[in-house]
């Protein structure tokens, strides 16, 4: 175990968080401002993985895909903001986490029936191949570094558009009090529609990338979800900061769990209870991390004020 | 239909599940025993949600981790050749409530969205537990080498096993009516009426909630231990989320907060996807909708329908 | 002299930017009727909250009934003997009247860890439950869903629970909000009858009422007291009349 192989796997944990975080965001601002709880959003990841991979086999032209599968993601999202869930703002939690449940199931059979069930292959894009040398005996596959350069870089536009613009003056507003916003004359349905649209580009924004790393198959969504809202809780619900903490908390502790753990353990229990307690401490770690945090903050690290 | 329809609804339908098993053997369609059987394991599932959902208010979206508790101690234990019932049962349970215990003591501080997430999180850890326990076939599972034994009660008998779930699904009907119209039952129910003037007249809920919590836990924990049974293998799948929300949907569709709802929920659901995987195998894509369209216009489920003894429907 | 039934020493509770409560004493004597008015914003509601345990204040102490009670939460306190009403009717709608207040009784009755006995059959629970409700006229209403009770007969329903669980102090905000004429002056009758046997902190805006019922009246402006003592002395303080009651409010 080397201090390298060490750096190499925090590498990863960065990218795994910088994924969970362009998901997270969506999430929690829609939570924040809407009220609402979006089951689905993991839907929306997996189509911007399927309409990347599809749209990059048609055009054979990376950016071409990465355009047209963010655009459409996003008109997906859109139409689904304006046909099912503007029913839900005003209903229950419960309501909206079986309805938005229903879309899932909904969704997934849909990717099933144009795709198939079975996952599909998709390559990491040629300019973005190999390797680049960050230190002299440390070398990271290209594709990856440039995921967690991209989603640095959302996470800045995020912070600059919330921190500093009139419509993230709004948002911010709208997460401490939705009803005075919507009381001083903004249009609160076409916020709304931003709001969600924006989540929704974010979430595919993450698809679309997570294709060459991860398992594209009916499903991938929901796999990503829950850990997204171990995310949030930790981070607290309704704030971006809390979400940009929590996932890198969250993507660390997965991935050097997963990769240290086994070996840390069998230096001090045998190899072989190592080898049956490892994997299995490693898969349950951010929920363990989930509750730690909660006995001592119900509400969070960074909940908003409201 | 006199002056409680609901008392009648609930005698008739559980009149006709106790006709099923001569019915079926006089049609020579077994079939209909196992999937009626399986119905009354889930309906037993869904009571125990309904209890803390319906009443309580409390959005569990991780039931289903009791269901797989109570299906691996079964499992578990008879794969280290404890196979009698009069064991693996109450361990079923007790395993089931103890989880229950935890989680709820964590989740029950919190309130809302945090507590959907937060159970839903909790559920799929169990999940990758299961599917960590390579002893005990990881994500493929592991067959049950016999149904629990129980001496002069023969399980492989599939006429005593549906009317032992029959007469189990009776008493937890009973049980829970009684929980919920007892002191007890109303704490829950004001709790989740009005939590602030529950407070105010003295309450504290979260004892209260976390004991409702247990017991939905230790139930649905026999439902676990009986769906083994049933199916003679147990997989994580047992407890994925998608489980709980399919034990939500027998909540809501047969009619939440009314005990009997959930019963004819699990029954016509089942029906259900029985009827629709028939046809095609992409049948999820047909409920989905239709959940959508329950939760949207047809809220108070099907027994909800049925007006109560005070005339009032719903 | 005797201990005052509730004292508070030094409140403060701040809300971001605003000081809501700043420096609040008060004195609240055993069986008398005491009330709290003041503009709009004084922090009454805020005051309430922290009086009632749903506030915890920033800093300061209360002591009601010789005990320390500032870190007591609202269910707590309730069981101490210290009773309220909700400004904005808050009641079980979907449970019936009886049930309502039966829920009152209960939370007095000791734990309420029985899974056997039907609540509603429990006479322990409805005699006294149907008592409290004949004191305020809903008897007849007893089975009729909350939620279906006239606006007037709501606030009636929240004053029998708050009576229901025994309480040595009540703490009414604006118990007529909303209320006709006619209900208003029945609900201020009936509270008169309350008076010497009960303590009452009562927060209102209807200065008819204040002035009938009250014995002493405490003045709240911008999270403080300004001034407290009786109808006659708070009418003539100058202070008084000029933040609250206005310049040209003569005699």
């Amino acid at each position: 175990m080397s201090v390298l192989l060490v750096l190499e796997q925090g590498l990863n944990g960065l990218q795994f968080g910088v994924m969970l975080f362009l998901m997270a965001a969506g999430l929690t601002l829609v939570f924040g401002i809407m009220n609402l709880v979006n089951l689905a959003h993991g839907s929306l990841y997996m189509i911007g993985a399927y309409l990347a991979a599809t749209f990059f086999g048609w055009t054979g032209s990376f950016l071409l895909a990465v355009a047209l599968s963010l655009l459409a993601t996003l008109v997906v999202g859109i139409v689904v903001e304006l046909t099912a869930l503007r029913t839900l703002y005003e209903r229950d939690h419960l309501d909206q986490v079986l309805a938005t449940f229903g879309l899932i199931l909904f969704f997934n059979e849909l990717i099933a029936i144009l795709w198939g069930r079975a996952a599909l292959y998709i390559g990491v894009p040629p300019a973005l191949a190999g390797y680049i040398e960050l230190l002299p005996r440390l070398r990271y596959p290209t594709y990856r570094a440039a995921v967690i350069l991209v989603g640095l870089a959302v996470a800045l536009l995020l912070y600059v558009v919330v921190a500093r613009t009139r419509l993230g003056m709004l948002i911010r507003a709208g997460a401490s009090n939705r009803t005075m916003v919507g009381a001083l004359g903004v249009n609160i349905r076409l916020l709304y529609t931003v709001v969600f649209g924006a989540g929704a580009a974010l979430a595919g924004l993450a698809g679309l990338m997570a294709g060459p790393i991860y398992a594209v198959q009916p499903g991938m969504g929901e796999q990503i979800l829950i850990q997204v809202f171990v995310v949030i809780v930790i981070g607290g619900i309704g704030s971006i900061h809390g979400a940009l903490v929590g996932a890198i908390l969250v993507g660390m502790v997965d991935t050097l769990g997963r990769a240290f753990l086994r070996p840390v353990l069998s230096t001090v229990i045998t190899p072989t209870a190592a080898d049956a307690a490892g994997p299995a401490l490693a898969s349950i770690l951010i929920y363990v991390l989930m509750a730690a945090v909660l006995f001592f903050r119900p509400q969070g690290l960074f909940p908003p004020r409201g | 239909m006199g002056r409680r329809p609901r008392a009648v609804v609930v005698v008739a339908g559980l009149l006709l599940l106790a006709l099923v098993p001569p019915v079926a053997a006089a049609l020579a369609q077994p079939f209909y025993v196992d999937l009626f059987r399986r119905m009354m394991i889930f309906a037993i599932a869904a009571l125990s949600l309904d209890l803390i959902l319906g009443y309580g208010g409390m959005v569990s979206f991780g039931h289903a981790a009791y269901l797989g508790i109570g299906a691996y101690a079964v499992g578990i234990l008879g794969f280290h050749g404890i196979e009698s019932g009069l064991i693996q049962w109450p361990v079923a349970i007790l395993a089931s409530a103890l989880t229950a215990l935890v989680i709820g003591a964590i989740s029950i501080r919190t309130s809302g969205v945090y507590f959907i997430m937060i159970t839903l999180a909790f559920a799929q850890m169990l999940y990758y537990l299961g599917i960590s326990l390579e002893t005990y076939g990881g994500d493929n599972g592991m067959p049950l080498r016999t149904r629990s034994q129980f001496g002069p009660i023969d399980l492989r008998n599939p006429y005593a096993f549906y009317y032992l779930v029959l007469a189990l699904l009776v008493l937890f009907l009973l049980l829970g009516a009684r929980f919920v119209n007892a002191r007890f039952g109303m704490v829950i129910r004001a709790a989740k009426s009005n939590e602030p003037r529950a407070r105010a007249i003295g309450f504290s809920p979260y004892g209260y909630r976390l004991t409702a919590f247990v017991i939905a836990g230790g139930m649905c924990g026999l439902a676990g231990a009986l769906l083994a049974n049933q199916t003679e293998y147990l997989t994580p799948d047992f407890m994925h989320w998608t489980r709980s929300g399919e034990i939500m949907f027998m909540v809501i569709l047969g009619g939440i907060g009314t005990l009997f709802g959930p019963v004819i929920g699990a029954v016509v659901l089942l029906l259900l996807e029985d009827v629709l995987s028939a046809f095609t195998a992409h049948w999820q894509i047909i409920l989905g909708p239709f959940l959508v369209l329950v939760v949207l216009f047809a809220k108070r489920g099907l027994f909800g329908l049925v007006p109560d003894a005070g005339g009032r429907r719903g | 002299m005797a201990e005052p039934l509730l004292a508070i020493r030094g409140l403060a509770k701040r809300f971001g930017g605003l000081q809501a409560t700043d420096g609040v004493d008060l004195d609240v004597v055993q069986g008398e009727t005491h009330a709290i008015i003041g503009p709009n914003g004084a922090g009454k509601t805020t005051l309430i909250g922290q009086l009632a345990g749903d506030l915890r204040p920033d800093a300061g102490t209360m002591r009601f009934g010789g005990r320390d009670v500032t870190a007591l939460d609202a269910p707590a306190r309730s069981r101490l003997g210290l009773a309220r009403s909700f400004q904005i009717t808050s009641i079980f709608r979907d449970l019936t009247v009886l049930d309502n207040v039966a829920l009152a009784v209960q939370a007095h009755a000791g734990h309420s860890f029985r899974f056997w006995r039907s609540a509603r059959a429990d006479h322990a629970l409805r005699v006294p439950a149907l008592a409290v409700l004949a004191s305020v006229g809903l008897d007849g209403r007893a089975d009729v869903l909350a939620g279906n009770l006239a606006h007037g007969e709501q606030r009636r329903l929240e004053i029998a629970m708050a009576l229901a669980t025994k309480p040595r102090l009540l703490l009414l905000d604006e118990p007529v909000a909303g209320m006709g004429l006619e209900e208003s002056q029945r609900m201020v009758g009936f509270l008169g009858a309350l008076k010497g046997g009960l303590t009452i902190v009562l927060v209102e805006h209807d200065m008819d009422v204040v002035f009938t019922l009250a014995d002493r009246i405490s003045v709240m402006v911008y999270g403080r007291i300004l001034a407290t003592g009786t109808p006659e002395e708070v009418r003539a303080n100058a202070a008084v009349r000029k933040a609250y009651l206005g310049e040209d409010a003569a005699a």
